[in-house]
């Protein structure tokens, strides 16, 4: 509420359309679910990342490079079944994403380039990719338009129900949450790559390789991300264009940190970006600003969070 | 003339570089750099063009930077809260609280007066040679130039001599925050005459890039904005020679040269010891 008032936006309406526009209407909690999807499969990506020690920042480009991917191959694989065509470029989105990811590890790996710098770098280069793909190889031909074909009908990720725009994206972003919450639980592997996060010293003392862990943590990461595209490829956009990219793999972060890096913390936390996400376009239908003023309340919450989680002294020199 | 103009754009990348070099020297990774100039950006943008006087614009974006630079370092420094998580959240802050200010009060702002030229330069990139000897002869001639790099190389025996390592640490952030402010406003009140959303478009990451590739040596920083600088005008050049080069290529050269700098560069030889580490007094 402050911060709508600081920037001047009425705060009364501005509250209502965003309670309308997330969970107070049937509609709202649809339009807070075809967001929260896309952040859940981001966030966990992103998550996963964190965890295992890896700023991993380039969750917007591994998001862009998978819609390429998967546009990619709509175009190459044209004309297998429909549902095998669907799985293909699901596949194929989360494997870009992953590739692309797997630049940064490598930089770091090699050549000693820190992630926070390279994955920031390459998000730019993810979205000029983007464009000149859809300007030239990817272009349809219908017309000058710069897009990809659309993808067909039958391709399509099933529609939950008929009146919203609600997909089977949720389902397969659940699905991924429930195979990392058990994964969490019963691998070892998992207690491994906490290790070389938290404690990469005892981590390499107990034989443990931080280098493949991380390597491995990134390339998850990334086809997490990738397959978000992938699922906004097949579920809403149908299309690749210059607006392809809604700032997902970007305000994934937020919602990891949110959500403590831990699977179920995430799903909490992407619901409630979800919601304010879908809220905040509503109040951006209002008043001039209404929408761009989630950032900002994403960013006073993370470091409202920082704060209160702060490292004490005497742990911190410990 | 097409030097000149490398050098008016390197300008922003190499300010924010040099006061990059400062922070990260003191131990500092500035991730909230592109927050920091995009804040300066805005009010250095909108100081210029309401006032009609570009020199209060630059005025008004360091002092924004500095703002912004001290809310960071509270989170950064005060806190001793993760560098990279802060400066995230700072450049969220920046992004969201400049479209939200610029949708609701800038629509329709006339262009900002263009700054006095001499010989087709302005004051820019004096201001970067200007900058780059003091930071130069700062950090390697002068006391508080050696407590910096002591605060970035080993601060616990920096504390040991009896020196408060968070005091450096915030003068550090505040020179950075004053030299990123400046590299903001210099964008829109010197380049652009204009302010768009996200109008720094990931000049801050590159030029933390830069530092790398520079190896925290404020004469080399410069000399990497130039090319990067170099790269950006020629990319304009040729979208305007029409050559037939797609667009989103040439937009993509300036971040895949600094890419590929970084590589080359490899191993960050040279990078302060407790780079990135947060630091809390042991007696706290």
């Amino acid at each position: 509420m402050a911060v709508l008032a600081v920037f001047g936006l009425p705060v009364g309406s501005s509250l209502t359309s965003l309670w309308n526009g997330s969970f107070g209407t049937p509609l709202g909690w649809s339009r807070s679910l075809v967001k929260a999807s896309p952040l859940l499969l981001c966030g966990l990506g992103i998550g996963i990342a964190w965890k295992a020690g890896v700023f991993n920042i380039g969750g917007e480009g591994q998001f862009v490079v998978g819609g390429l991917f998967g546009g990619i191959a709509l175009a190459v694989f044209r004309g297998a079944p429909p549902f095998v065509l669907t799985v293909l470029i699901l596949l194929s989105a989360a494997m870009g994403g992953a590739l692309f990811a797997g630049i940064a590890s490598w930089m770091h790996q090699k050549r000693g380039v820190s992630v926070v710098i390279s994955t920031i770098l390459l998000n730019f280069v993810a979205v000029q990719l983007l464009l000149f793909a859809v300007q030239g190889p990817l272009k349809q031909t219908r017309d000058s338009l710069p897009q990809s074909e659309t993808v067909p009908e039958a391709v399509r990720l099933a529609r939950l129900s008929p009146q919203s725009d609600l997909h089977a994206g949720l389902l397969i972003a659940l699905a991924t949450l429930v195979a990392l919450i058990i994964w969490n639980r019963y691998s070892v592997a998992a207690k491994e790559l906490a290790l070389v996060g938290s404690a990469p010293r005892v981590a390499r003392a107990n034989g443990i390789s931080a280098e493949k862990i991380q390597r491995r943590a990134m390339a998850v990461s990334g086809a997490l991300c990738g397959l978000a595209a992938g699922t906004e490829y097949l579920g809403i956009n149908t299309v690749l264009d210059q607006g392809f990219s809604q700032q997902f793999g970007f305000l994934a972060i937020p919602v990891a940190l949110m959500g403590m890096l831990s699977p179920a913390g995430i799903a909490v936390s992407s619901l409630g970006f979800g919601a304010l996400y879908a809220g905040s376009q509503q109040m951006g239908r209002f008043e001039r600003g209404g929408d761009t003023v989630i950032f900002v309340v994403q960013a006073v919450l993370v470091i409202g969070l920082l704060i209160a989680n702060r490292p004490r002294a005497s742990e911190a020199s410990a | 003339m097409i030097a000149i103009e490398i050098l008016r754009f390197s300008v922003p990348l190499a300010l924010a570089a040099l006061g990059e070099v400062v922070s990260e020297r003191a131990g500092l990774i500035n991730i909230g750099l592109e927050g920091i100039m995009l804040s300066s950006a805005l009010v250095g943008y909108a100081v210029a063009a309401s006032t009609g006087r570009p020199e209060l614009g630059l005025l008004a974006g360091l002092i924004a930077g500095v703002v912004v630079a001290a809310f960071q370092a509270v989170l950064t420094v005060g806190f001793a809260l993760d560098q990279v998580v802060s400066g995230v959240a700072i450049n969220l802050l920046a992004l969201g609280g400049t479209s939200t200010v610029y949708r609701r009060q800038f629509g329709a702002l006339n262009p900002s007066p263009t700054l006095p030229t001499l010989g087709g330069l302005d004051i820019g990139p004096v201001l970067v040679l200007l900058f780059a000897v003091a930071v130069g002869w700062g950090l390697y001639r002068t006391k508080v130039g050696l407590q910096m790099r002591a605060s970035g190389e080993a601060p616990r025996s920096l504390e040991a001599i009896g020196t408060s390592v968070k005091q450096i640490r915030w003068m550090a952030a505040l020179a950075a925050g004053a030299l990123a402010g400046l590299a903001g406003a210099y964008l829109t009140v010197g380049l652009t005459q204009t302010f768009v959303e996200n109008a720094t478009a990931g000049r801050g990451f590159m030029a933390i890039a830069l530092v790398t590739f520079g190896r925290w040596k404020p004469l080399w920083v410069v000399l990497a904005s130039v090319l990067v600088g170099g790269a950006e005008v020629l990319q304009y050049r040729l979208q305007l020679a029409g050559l037939g080069v797609p667009t989103p290529i040439l937009l993509l050269t300036p971040y895949l040269v600094a890419l590929i700098v970084l590589v080359i560069a490899g191993r960050g030889a040279g990078a302060p010891a407790m780079l990135g580490r947060a630091y809390e007094n042991s007696h706290g």
